[in-house]
């Protein structure tokens, strides 16, 4: 069994807060972007904050210590859209590799330096990132025509084995398919995992997960009271179309606050046979965009989850900073997980 | 969730919504007019690239419950790749019909690859199987796998399809074998198809084709109990092609016995199922000894059913016209104008109904209820939402009023005819109480489902409640409120119904009702059932399940125990929340710092009043969120418009309001009538504010205060932390030099303000002449939203310009809704002053019914119901919150700063008293 599954059994895990709105507190320029191997790019760069991984490694490294020491178990690479796909908006794509390695090296190099820094803290994980993509399979970007798509699910597997050769080679501990809005991307990803575990069967055994290969952590985001996600699915249906990826954890993230995402995650410690995960924003955007839900609060929500046995992996996701995941951590120690349920054959 | 959840591995497929195969589901249908083999018009459809009308049949399948839609595009002239991509994806943007899971069917694995790239759902392959071989077999099991996909596996292998019992069984063992051990597909995503064959073809080794289906199903169930059974039924009766009474009854009877021994799904025009019971017994028994091969020696079971067949093929039913609804019988066309809401045809095609018809009720008790059982069923599918529904309902009630004159007429001509009552459910919002959208809904919704409906309207006092009850004999009894004061009446009611033992079980709804408060409050009053109902949408299931004696006492059972524990809970949960004393939460107050404050003057004092305000104006201010959700349709507007699920509905709805806005102005049926005023006000003890009405006439308003304990720094808040705290209040109070109130010494100012809309009952009356519940209620709900835009249009008026506090204010209609602006304006018996007796004085220094043109009742609802009132807070700091639960200590001084006896206000403040 993997080491991360054993903590599991044991304790609530904790993730990391957001990674943008920790850049943001930077104020980056176009120039940092861009450093000095792009800096005679032919687009902006700026916003391309997978790109900070090659240019300014120390700031991401930097943010990840933050999280460290506020007390997350597991940090996510700074790779949300290190894809061909995604990367193309800067016309990047042939980086998507190089940016899943490079941020894997950061999120590595931080762990190590933390632990140096405090010996004796527990182990620390690092989960590949993987975002939804800007293109998405189940809708059509043109509303005259229902039957279009803007990219192929080949198209979307082949973006998505690129990103998980980088994420395994760099050497994350797991994969988390993330913020989902499209259903039918996420099975791309969990498609592209099996199919590049299937390949290269070698480079799946130190996972120690069979030949499954690295363990694969998923997080739905439902878009509004509606209870279902951008592509229309209930949270049950969403949950029955990813099952087959055998998950270590499913769970939600983004969008909405944890007050708006606790009847959900509620729903979901009942439906799933894996174990749960949740990272709500900060609250729900103020009117200036900004999130504005204090630390204690957020913590507050999640200790009840917690408490309730609704959860095994906490964290938070826009607007969550270092206080907000330091507040979540002291909230959910010591708090039993949620056990595993019992499968009934029948 | 302190226990370990249990999950079942039961077979789960999902559309957009799940749909998970439990041991007590029914038989699954699998919808089969999608597939170019079997149907040729949808083939026909296909070939000259007419998706659209392509889409209307699966949307028809589903519309006709089809739970799964089976999709095939296995055709010589066509490109299966593309037809399949084409289609699906085109179905994925409808969500009538991508709520369901698809099956993707071909006998090319290329297209079914094509097809499950296009679906985020949990698929059915259809099919696998081991006919080329075991490694083709895995290869292909390793990409349905990988995309998720349920699989039907064939009883077939490299030598063939298995027909006996004994060569289905074992295939379907070994693929059970490969797929669960060496894929890793799990026992419940598999499906066996164990080949139906025809019979009674008249070769002998065909005849007990069915015996080896049945008995097969069984054993495989009996050594793979998670798996799955389907079957394409219309196999079995091939012989008897273009005799279709023989073929339905044929496949009756052999799903009869096939469900029993374990079939779970099939293929199979579910509209065309016979019902195994009222198949014609004669008929029936030669269908059985065919299936089941008995008296069959020397094929004598199946000439007898061949001779049977001519007897019947000559009486058959005529194939329905493929033409618009129409043409359809008189019985269709009312299903679909029922289903659709259309009431363009409605008198003349009740009309013809009725002429066709020996007597008028039969109308309605025939097509009519049918159509609306169509509905009801949709509707607790979640394939219909609440506004069609209603406009289905509309539908109903004119059919019914062209019938009614007839039916009297009848009963005068034969009063000795007595009818079979339908069970009646009497509604009533309870005394005290203004407030009846949601009644109203659920009166529709109810009457939809087939039940009689005694609306008694609202303010209706409990003997008047129980006392109609009685004498319409009432099945049960349904309470609404919007108020809290109107929790305290249900109880009241519920305690009654013990009191004279009445049999009746109670329903609970409404917005400030809970099934916690109903669980802890109502429920232990009353013996014989009480229960929450969430919304319109649950009141169907519930009252359905109170009406089934079978069900009803099991269904109590579980109410009963859910409420106990939910009460338990409460009682365990209450002790764990820690109180200030109420000196010390005084102590906590906001801690505003009033150094320097210096009140800004209103443009005048006293009461200000705004009659026929311009409803144009007004409309700007409207929030539409709320206007939804009393339609029951859930989301942000405008995103809701949108919404892949909803957005249909929604916006047709948006659209009839608007023009129904349009109309109220233009007609002047509303009239918008408002009051605003400003006083100087002292405050003279923590929680007492004096409000200088006149030189001569003061008025003290009486807060609640936060007792809970609070996180270290956060205040123990009360409204009269917003005012400025006066440092000599006991002078002050002997003060009544009103001319110039100041800031330093404790001077402030405070406001208030009420608007209603008027003129609402003519239209309404006209409405319900008109049996038209959707424009009625569109109506009111309109009603209630001008009440609340104008409330923030005056508020607005005041910041600005009116106190003018900040006079620069911009803010966009999103912005006031999310209340960013400066002060509050919260009402007596809201969270931030939960005692609903503040608004006497409120209305007392408005100028009371005169001047507001609002009437209070006893329990302090406002009438006209679209009403809105408060209080206005100016203070930069001042916020909205809920003052929670208080103490003891916190009501009995209260009780002494309100001079009211203290019985009269436990009553009022129950719901803030532990």
């Amino acid at each position: 069994m993997s080491k991360i599954k054993k903590l599991l059994q044991q304790r609530i895990l904790v993730l990391d807060g957001a990674m943008g709105t920790m850049i943001q507190r930077h104020k980056l320029t176009e120039a940092d972007y861009r450093g000095e191997r792009f800096k005679d790019w032919h687009t902006d760069v700026k916003g391309n904050n997978d790109l900070l991984s090659i240019t300014r490694p120390d700031i991401i490294k930097g943010i990840h210590k933050e999280y460290l020491a506020a007390g997350s178990d597991i940090i996510e690479t700074n790779t949300f859209s290190s894809t061909s796909i995604a990367q193309a908006d800067y016309d990047m794509q042939s980086l998507a590799y190089e940016l899943n390695v490079a941020s894997v090296k950061c999120a590595r190099e931080a762990i190590e330096a933390f632990v140096a820094e405090n010996p004796g803290t527990g182990p620390k994980f690092i989960a590949g990132a993987i975002g939804p993509l800007n293109k998405t399979l189940s809708l059509s970007p043109d509303v005259n025509n229902p039957g279009y798509r803007a990219v192929t699910f080949d198209d979307v597997v082949n973006a998505y084995i690129e990103q998980i050769r980088g994420l395994v080679d760099g050497g994350v501990d797991v994969l988390l398919i993330e913020t989902i809005f499209d259903t039918l991307n996420a099975k791309a990803a969990i498609f592209a995992a099996k199919q590049f575990f299937r390949d290269y069967p070698e480079k799946g055994e130190r996972f120690g997960n069979g030949s499954d290969g690295a363990p694969v952590m998923i997080s739905g985001t439902i878009t509004d009271a509606s209870g279902r996600t951008l592509s229309g699915q209930t949270l049950e249906a969403f949950y029955i179309s990813v099952a087959h990826a055998s998950p270590l954890s499913v769970g939600l993230n983004c969008a909405l606050g944890a007050k708006e995402m606790r009847p959900h995650v509620s729903e979901l410690a009942h439906l799933a046979g894996c174990y749960v995960s949740a990272y709500p924003n900060a609250g729900l955007p103020n009117a200036m965009g900004e999130y504005d839900e204090l630390p204690e609060q957020t913590a507050g929500f999640l200790e009840d989850w917690a408490k309730e046995g609704y959860v095994n992996i906490v964290g938070g996701c826009c607007g969550t900073t270092p206080e907000h995941i330091a507040a979540i951590a002291k909230a959910v120690n010591g708090v039993t997980p949620r056990a595993l349920p019992v499968v009934e054959y029948s | 969730m302190s226990e370990i959840t249990k999950i079942h591995a039961y077979l789960s497929l999902s559309g957009l919504e799940p749909l998970v195969v439990r041991p007590e589901s029914n038989f699954i249908n699998v919808g089969e007019r999608t597939n170019v083999t079997g149907s040729k018009k949808f083939a026909r459809l296909i070939r000259d690239n007419k998706y659209e009308e392509a889409l209307s049949v699966a949307r028809q399948q589903v519309e006709n419950g089809a739970q799964v839609i089976d999709i095939n595009m296995d055709d010589a002239l066509l490109d299966g790749v593309q037809a399949m991509t084409t289609f699906i994806n085109l179905v994925q943007s409808e969500p009538d019909i991508a709520k369901v899971p698809v099956m993707i069917d071909s006998s090319k694995f290329e297209i079914i690859r094509a097809g499950l790239k296009c679906v985020q759902g949990k698929c059915i392959v259809n099919s696998i199987s081991m006919k080329e071989g075991e490694e083709k077999f895995i290869e292909q099991a390793v990409i349905c796998k990988s995309f998720g996909a349920a699989v039907v596996v064939m009883a077939f292998d490299e030598q063939g399809q298995a027909d006996t019992q004994e060569r289905k069984v074992e295939i379907c063992h070994r693929a059970y074998k490969i797929l669960t051990e060496k894929v890793g597909i799990l026992p419940q995503d598999i499906i066996f198809d164990p080949n139906i064959f025809a019979i009674a073809t008249g070769l002998e080794e065909h005849n007990n084709y069915g015996v080896d289906f049945i008995e097969a199903v069984k054993e495989i169930k009996q050594r793979m109990p998670a798996v799955s059974i389907s079957g394409g039924v219309s196999n079995l009766s091939f012989s008897f092609r273009g005799n279709e009474p023989v073929r339905e009854a044929m496949h009756a009877v052999f799903l009869y016995y096939a469900i029993k021994a374990g079939m779970n799904m099939g293929i199979v025009n579910a509209g065309q199922l016979a019902v195994y019971d009222e198949i014609e017994p004669q008929l029936r028994q030669l269908c059985e000894d065919v299936i089941l091969n008995r008296n069959n020696e020397n094929n004598e079971a199946t000439e007898k059913l061949l001779a049977f067949a001519e007897t019947v093929k000559a009486s058959g039913k005529t194939e329905k016209k493929d033409l618009a609804w129409r043409s359809t019988s008189v019985e269709e066309r009312l299903k679909h104008a029922l289903v659709n809401g259309i009431t363009d045809y409605i008198d003349g095609d009740t009309e013809e109904a009725r002429l066709k018809y020996p007597r008028p009720l039969e109308v309605i008790e025939g097509p009519l209820m049918a159509g609306m059982d169509v509905v009801g069923d949709l509707f607790g599918a979640g394939k219909m939402f609440l506004p069609q529904v209603v406009k289905s309902a509309r539908v109903m009630k004119k059919s019914v009023a062209w019938l009614t004159p007839f039916i009297e007429e009848e009963k005068l001509a034969n009063p000795d005819i007595d009818e079979e009552a339908a069970p009646t459910i009497l509604l009533a919002t309870v005394k005290g109480d203004v407030h009846d959208i949601g009644k109203n809904i659920v009166g529709v919704v109810l009457a939809c489902n087939g039940y009689k409906i005694i609306d008694l309207g609202v303010m209706v006092p409990t003997d008047k409640i129980l006392d109609t009850a009685e004498k319409e004999k009432a099945d049960i009894i349904g309470l609404s409120g919007l108020i809290t004061p109107s929790l305290d009446e249900m109880v009241n009611v519920a305690h009654e119904m013990q009191r004279r033992n009445m049999p009746q079980p109670l329903l609970i709804g409404g917005a400030t009702t809970s099934r916690m408060h109903t669980a802890v409050k109502i429920a232990p009053q009353f013996d014989k059932g009480v229960v929450h109902v969430l919304d319109a949408s649950r009141s169907v299931t519930v009252a359905g399940s109170l009406l089934n004696p079978e069900q009803k006492p099991q269904f109590l059972e579980n109410i009963k125990a859910e409420y106990t524990k939910l009460a338990a809970d409460f009682a365990s949960k209450k002790k764990v929340k820690e109180f200030l004393s109420f000196e010390n939460a005084q102590q906590n107050k906001a801690a505003i710092d009033w150094t320097g404050f210096e009140p800004v003057q209103p443009s005048f004092t006293g009461v200000r009043t705004f009659e026929n305000y311009d409803l144009s104006e007004i409309r700007k201010y409207i929030d539409w969120q709320p206007f939804f959700i009393s339609w029951e349709l859930h989301g942000k507007f405008p995103q809701i418009l949108e919404d892949p699920v909803i957005g249909k509905e929604a916006t047709k709805l948006y659209h009839d309001a608007n023009k129904m806005l349009d109309q109220i102005i233009a007609e002047k049926w509303l009239t918008a009538q408002g009051t605003a005023g400003f006083w100087p006000v002292h405050k003279t003890a923590g929680d007492t504010v004096l409000v200088h009405k006149s030189e001569t006439e003061t008025i003290p308003l009486q807060f609640l205060r936060q007792q809970i304990k609070k996180a270290a720094g956060q205040p123990n808040l009360s409204l009269a932390d917003f005012i400025c705290p006066s440092p000599r209040s006991s002078e002050i109070a002997a003060d009544n030099n009103l001319s110039t109130p100041s800031g330093g010494q404790g001077g402030d100012f405070m406001g208030a303000f009420s608007v209603t809309i008027h003129g609402i009952e003519p239209h309404l009356e006209r409405f319900i002449a008109q049996n038209d519940d959707y424009n009625k209620i569109n109506l009111q709900a309109l009603s209630d939203r001008f009440a609340e835009a104008f409330a923030e249009l005056l508020h607005e008026k005041v910041r600005k310009e009116l106190w003018g506090y900040v006079k620069e204010e911009t803010l966009s209609n999103e912005e006031l809704i999310q209340e960013k602006y400066q002060g509050i304006r919260p009402a007596p018996g809201y969270p931030a002053c939960p005692d609903h007796t503040e608004k006497y004085k409120l209305f007392q220094l408005l100028g009371g019914e005169a001047q507001t043109g609002i009437h209070l009742t006893e329990a302090l609802a406002m009438y006209p119901a679209s009403s809105v009132c408060g209080w206005y807070f100016s203070h930069p700091e001042s916020k909205y919150f809920g003052v929670g639960k208080i103490q003891e200590d916190q009501f009995l001084d209260y009780v002494q700063r309100k001079e009211m006896p203290e019985d009269d206000l436990r009553r009022w403040l129950r719901p803030v008293l532990e």
